[in-house]
């Protein structure tokens, strides 16, 4: 019965109303940009994060500042350039590739061939480790002796 | 060494090798992400003072010495952890450090100085976090060391600690100031 009710208020507890500001667009195609620079961009504060999702003081001003660059007719490099001269590479959910973030990069590969390659040499290790047949000459010939024998 | 000693220990390896990353890892700061201010011109900023808010500063200002930016506020608490550390820094008055009062009240702000003590030689307020944003505030306290030059050449995140300042920055400013 008890948790039956705690089941029911969690159920129907007041959902926590998070602070979204309303921004209005004059352009669709400006509000598809907005939508997706907040996705890519990362939060500093709470860094898990995109600033869509994010209510911290930075990503509302951040939020703010996207949609003041956006509304001015700023194009998508332009943003991210002016967020990343001020935040560096951080700030994108996807790092650029280039010589520092290159390990970021073909790593997962270098891993994945090292694995590959471990798996390869094992599976032929273990076929040359078994032999075709472990019985001898003399075990085979006492084997078919006894074969003839039975018939 | 037989294959089948290989086979115990290459995994024990891998373990000490990955146990090595692990470590190294638990000893990374997250929150201190590199600033890619560091060996750029000081972002601008055009801020009035806190005790004369008609008078305007920026950066141009200090052009021809090394000073210290320090980016506070007095909803902060991590600034009151480093406050007696500021003071301590400034009270030979040999350091030049400006504060940067971040998104705060101004008459909150007085109260903090006057209660805590003033470490700065000067306190612009950024009331509305733009030249915060310029730059690349992202959690305060943050403190920057700029030449005489106008260049950024350090920033520290988060309160500045005894190692930081003895270790880093003071080293650093003198350094800087020896530089013609």
């Amino acid at each position: 019965m008890r948790f039956i009710l705690v089941a029911l208020m969690v159920l129907f507890s007041l959902s926590v109303q998070a602070r979204i500001e309303i921004h209005e667009f004059n352009d669709p195609a400006k509000e598809a940009l907005y939508d997706e620079l907040v996705q890519e961009l990362r939060c500093l504060v709470c860094q898990n994060q995109n600033l869509a999702d994010s209510n911290a003081d930075l990503a509302i001003d951040l939020r703010q500042k996207t949609y003041d660059m956006v509304q001015a007719g700023s194009d998508k490099d332009e943003i991210v350039d002016y967020m990343v001269t001020r935040y560096g590479d951080f700030v994108l959910y996807r790092p650029p590739l280039k010589s520092t973030t290159m390990p970021l990069w073909i790593g997962p590969f270098i891993i994945l061939f090292v694995g590959l390659l471990a798996l390869f040499l094992f599976i032929r290790g273990r076929s040359k480790a078994q032999p075709e047949s472990t019985h001898t000459k003399q075990d085979l010939e006492k084997a078919r002796k006894l074969l003839e024998d039975d018939q | 060494m037989t294959r089948k000693q290989l086979i115990f220990i290459i995994p024990v390896l891998l373990f000490v090798v990955l146990v090595g990353f692990l470590a190294v890892g638990l000893k990374l700061d997250p929150r201190e992400v590199p600033s890619p201010l560091i060996g750029k011109p000081a972002p601008d900023f055009t801020l009035p003072v806190l005790d004369d808010p008609g008078k305007i500063i920026t950066p141009a200002d200090f052009r021809g010495q090394v000073w210290l930016l320090n980016v506070w506020a007095s909803w902060c608490s991590g600034c009151r952890v480093e406050h007696d550390l500021l003071l301590r820094m400034t009270e030979n008055g040999d350091v030049m450090m400006v504060g940067m009062d971040y998104k705060d009240q101004d008459a909150d702000a007085r109260n903090w100085l006057r209660q805590l003590g003033n470490p700065y030689q000067l306190v612009v307020v950024d009331a509305d976090g733009k030249a915060g944003i310029d730059w690349g505030v992202y959690g305060v306290p943050e403190t920057f060391v700029i030449d005489k030059q106008g260049i950024v050449r350090h920033k520290h995140i988060g309160p500045v600690t005894e190692e930081a300042v003895s270790g880093t920055i003071l080293p650093m400013v003198r350094q800087l100031e020896a530089e013609s």
